[in-house]
Parts: C-alpha cells; structure tokens; sequence
C-alpha cells in the first residue's frame, strides 16, 4: 500500500513543481483535447503540427522586444498564428487553393521568419528553451494564462458546438443554411493557436501539439459521437499527463517528451483494442461475413 | 631544408632579442596571456615594460576557445607566453605547436598543490576534459581529474604573480627590480583583498555556508575561505530536465539547508526560480568563475571578481 502511495501520490504531495505541472498538464488537456477532435474530424490534423511552427516569429518577436515576459510572448504568438490561419483560410476560401498547400506556404514562410528572428538573437537553443518554458516550471503567470485559454475555449466549443459539428460533417450543407459558416472556421483556427500558445507555457516544446492530436486520434478508435469522442479524448489526455509526469519523476526521462509518449502509447493501444480498432473490427467483419 | 630555414629564423630571433633587451627602454617585452585573469596578473606586474596580448578576452572560455590566426601570429611573436597549466587551456597545446614560436611558455600553476575535483563533479569535468582537452591527466577510479582553477583562492593568486615575476624576470633581466616591486606591492593587495573575503565569509553564520553552483569552478574558494558549494545533479546543461532531477535538487538543498543558489548554466531562468521558490532559497546573481568582465563590469579586474563574488554569494545568503 505504501510502496503504491510512494509510485503514485508522494511524487505530487512532496514536491509543489509536480502539483504544478499536474494541474497545468490537466487543464490543457481539457482545452486542446476537444480542438484536437475537431482537427481530426476536419482532416486538419497535421495543420495543428504546422501552426504549432507558424507561432514562433511571434513568440520569438515578442521576446526580442520585451523580454521574457509571458504576454508579449503569448500576444506575440497569437498574433502571428492568428495571421497565419486567417491568410491560409482566407486563401483557400476565395481562391482555387486548398487549405493544405495555403497551409503550408503561409507557416513556412512564418518558421523562416520566426528562426531568421531567433537567430538574430544568437543561439537559437537557449532561445527555444526561453521561448516554451518547460512544464516542471510553472509559475502562477503560466497557470493563469492556462486557465484563461481554457476557459475561453471551453466557452467557444459550447455557444458553436452546432455549427462546429456540422461544419465537420458538411461545411457545404451549413454554409447554405447558415452565415455562420466562415465565422465558425476562422473562430475555430483561432480556438486551435489559442491552445497551441497554451500547450507552448506548458510543455515546452514543439511537442506540445502531440497533446491535442494523440488523444483525439485515439479516442476515434472508442466511439463514433463527437461529443463522447471529446470526452474520451480528454480522459487519455487526462493519463497521458499524469502517465507522463511520474515516468518523468520515477525514471528521470524529460517530461515533455514523457507526455507525449505515454499518449502515443495509448494511440498505439487503441489501434489494437479500441472498440473500433483492428481487432473488434475484424471480429465484427468475420460475422458479418459468415 | 625546413630544418635549416628554421635554425637561421630562430637564430636571427636570438639575435634580434639580443639587440632588443640592450638598450633600455627600446621594446617593451611581449607577453600572450592565454586568458583574462592571468592577462590582468601580468598587467600589474608588468606595468609599462610590457605589451599584453589577451588570448581569451572578457566573458570567454578557455575551455571550449577555438584560437584564430591572429593568436598564432601573436604568439610567434611572444618573448613570454603565460597558461594557468593542469588542462585549463585545452586549445593551448596545438597552438604552441602551430606557431612554432621560441618564447618561454610558462604554467603559473607550478608550485600550487592541485586539489582534485570534487565527486560529484568529476564525471562532468572528466566528460569536459574528453571533448575539450587534449591532454587528460585522470589517473584511476578512485582519483578526480585536477581542479585547474586554482587562482579562485588569493593565495594562489599570489603564487601566480610570483611565478610571472620570475618568468618576467627570466626574459628581461634589465627590468627585473621593477617587476619584483610590481608584485610586491600588488601582492599586498591580495592579501589585504584576502582578509576582505576571510571577513565577509566570517560574517555568515556558520550553519548556512552552503550554496548551490553548477559551476565547477569554485573548489579552491571553497576549500580555502570554507564555504560549501553543492553541486545540482542532473541539471546541467541539458535541455530538457526531467522530474526526477528537479526533485533531487530540491530535496538536496532543503536536506542541506542551503542558503542561495547560483545556477546559471540551467538555461531555463524559470526553472530556476521554481527551484528555488520551492526549496525556499534564494536565486544569486552572477558568480565569475573562468574569465573577468568587459571594463566597466563588476569584474573588471581580478580584485574587483573575488569582491565581486564574495558580495554575491554574502549578500545571497543573507538575504540583503
């Protein structure tokens, strides 16, 4: 009993960094897990891993001028995602391009601004460690910009949770009932730059965006609702985070990275035994068939 | 042939600095001072009868220097070149070896007995002395690589000045009385400098004259002024940390009850503040370890880094 106290609850009770960094962990996940399944939905999931790129002109502007403060940097960052999605969704909305190739010119031209930037400051190490802080050092600023971004996108996810849904399922269907339409996109890309910002504060690295695309990739092999698929999304999430830090703790392994693994194994897990995954799947095949 | 060329080159240099140290005040004998501390030793021993040339200037490391073309020229040139010796100066060796030059190089650390450096840092300074080292001295298991930073105790610091006397005094006879007043009247200043420090350390209680460094550089202050610096383990440079390391330093500076952490090669400025909000101690300022400030700095001089350091680490334990 006390050797499962030791492995599970000691690690978070003794030391405040861990309560921290458990708390924070857990209330991106509840933010960034739901956006995560909308990426999906939407087949955006690698737009996630390229605005995650797209940020760093911004962060990195924001600290060049002001310093390591944590709201330039985050306004900084925000800004120069908002710039990013908006110009990718606007040209793939009013011209003859996809959002996959808009996508992908507008971040890379934002990462070669953002590493020309980080350059210009010396060495580009030291700057990315300053730039995504790391989830063993949250202080109250941190926590609060957390809590804030998952607010505001708990908020957003319940007043457009209609017309996001159905965006997913048939944008061609909502934009002719609906004039919401465009709004719903641009709100959304917002709603995933705001996490991406958050996920950077916790996280610390690049990495951060593994967090909101694993869980809901995994959670798909669970359950075909969107609004259960959300919710076992931020349970893996949930895990994930807690899987991660006491690895991080007990086998001294970085924590980001321990994160994002003990997500990725859950993915790999869900594959294989999800409801919905290559075993049932095929029992079910095999009724069907005989 | 190249064996001839180089008989005649070093002949016409004997004779040259024959004809150079007759008269008296003709050339002003030319010293390399391989880094920032010891180029400013040899300043206040040599006043005007010398020119110095800094190798590694203000804010730089010997341990990793790559030397550029204008060192070998300088050094070629050199009556005296002075290295701190014990596996400081790891570029040394190769370009004493490129310049070919005939001067005198001398380690002021002869005559100093080398402390070892502590455990807890020997494996870093050992996996510091592979990369960047060309001669590696690590002798066995049980026997720490040599702690080459000898001149953070002021004592040394005075052997050191002895030593650039007599290397000075060996290149240029003629102006031997004034090198020896030089030292003389600036090793008075060590030791009104060392009885500064000996003050301030006396000054703390000495239940918390314990601080936190990743520096591994302060093993002569320590063992000289009797002053611990416990070494965070884990936490070095590495990018990211992982919980495990976080949490041992925290318990180890809670266990020791240390009074200030100077952690600087965390790169990460708030994981250290978090280290220290938690274990309840506070974050010092900068401690020169290897190299002097830019002039102006706190640490312009040698005096001005060890009461510079001293003020530091008073004032962070303190709490003032």
């Amino acid at each position: 009993m006390s050797a499962l106290f030791d492995l599970l609850i000691a690690p978070f009770a003794d030391f405040g960094f861990m309560q921290r960094a458990l708390f924070g962990s857990l209330m991106l996940s509840l933010g960034a897990c739901p956006v995560g399944v909308f990426l999906m939905l939407r087949r955006l999931s690698l737009a996630g891993d390229a605005m995650a790129h797209a940020i760093l002109p911004g962060a990195a502007a924001g600290f060049l001028i002001f310093g390591l403060d944590i709201l330039p940097m985050t306004v900084g960052g925000l800004l120069a995602g908002a710039v990013v999605a908006l110009g990718a969704g606007a040209v793939s909305r009013f011209t003859i391009q996809r959002e996959d190739a808009s996508m992908a010119a507008f971040y890379l031209i934002s990462l070669a601004l953002g590493v020309l930037l980080v350059s210009l400051r010396g060495s580009s190490v030291d700057l990315m460690h300053v730039l995504f802080g790391t989830v063993l050092a949250l202080d109250n600023e941190a926590l609060a910009l957390i809590g804030g971004i998952v607010a505001v996108t708990l908020g957003c996810l319940a007043l457009f949770w209609r017309a996001l849904v159905a965006e997913c399922l048939d944008p061609l269907f909502l934009r002719s009932v609906s004039r919401l339409g465009s709004p719903v996109h641009f709100v959304f890309l917002g709603l995933v730059v705001l996490n991406l910002v958050g996920g950077f504060q916790a996280l610390g690295t690049l990495l951060s965006v593994g967090l909101m695309i694993l869980p809901a990739a995994a959670a798909r092999f669970w359950t075909s609702r969107v609004g259960s698929m959300c919710v076992v999304a931020v349970l893996i999430g949930f895990a994930a985070c807690i899987c991660g830090l006491l690895l991080s703790y007990h086998a001294s392994l970085p924590s980001g990275p321990a994160i994002i693994l003990s997500a990725g194994v859950v993915y790999l897990a869900s594959i294989l035994l999800g409801t919905r995954g290559i075993a049932r799947a095929r029992v079910a095949h095999r009724h069907r068939t005989a | 042939m190249l064996k001839t060329i180089h008989a005649i080159l070093a002949l016409s240099v004997i004779t040259l600095t024959g004809f150079a140290t007759l008269p008296a005040f003709a050339e002003p004998l030319k010293v390399v001072a391989s880094f920032s501390i010891i180029g400013d030793f040899a300043k206040n021993v040599g006043g005007d009868r010398v020119e110095i040339i800094t190798l590694v200037g203000p804010d730089g490391d010997a341990h990793v220097y790559e030397p550029k073309p204008a060192d070998a020229v300088a050094m070629a040139k050199a009556d005296v070149v002075l290295v701190n010796g014990l596996n400081f100066e790891g570029f040394l060796q190769r370009l004493v070896d490129a310049s070919a030059t005939r001067a005198a190089v001398v380690e002021l650390t002869k005559s100093i007995e080398p402390i070892e450096f502590k455990p807890e840092f020997a494996e870093e300074a050992q996996e510091e002395s592979h990369e960047g080292h060309a001669h590696d001295e690590h002798e066995g298991h049980d026997h720490g690589p040599l702690d080459p930073h000898a001149f953070q105790s002021v004592p040394n610091a005075k052997v050191y000045v002895k030593n650039i006397a007599d290397a000075f005094c060996a290149a240029d006879a003629q102006g031997c009385a004034d090198y020896r007043a030089n030292a003389d009247a600036y090793s008075r200043k060590l030791d009104a400098l060392d009885g500064e420090i000996r003050a301030a350390i006396a000054s703390i209680p000495q239940a918390k004259r314990v601080v936190i460094t990743s520096h591994d550089a302060f093993g002569y202050f320590e063992h000289e002024y009797g002053l611990t610096f416990l070494a965070p383990q884990g936490v070095s440079t590495e990018a990211e940390p992982s919980a495990a390391d976080v949490a041992t330093l925290v318990k180890q500076a809670r266990q020791d009850k240390a009074a200030a952490l100077f952690v600087e090669n965390i790169t990460n400025p708030k994981l250290v503040e978090r280290i220290a909000a938690e274990a309840g101690i506070k974050v010092g300022g900068t401690l020169y370890s290897d190299s002097l400030s830019p002039p102006g700095g706190p640490a312009a001089t040698y005096i001005d880094m060890m009461r510079s350091n001293t003020a530091e680490i008073k004032g962070a334990i303190l709490g003032s």
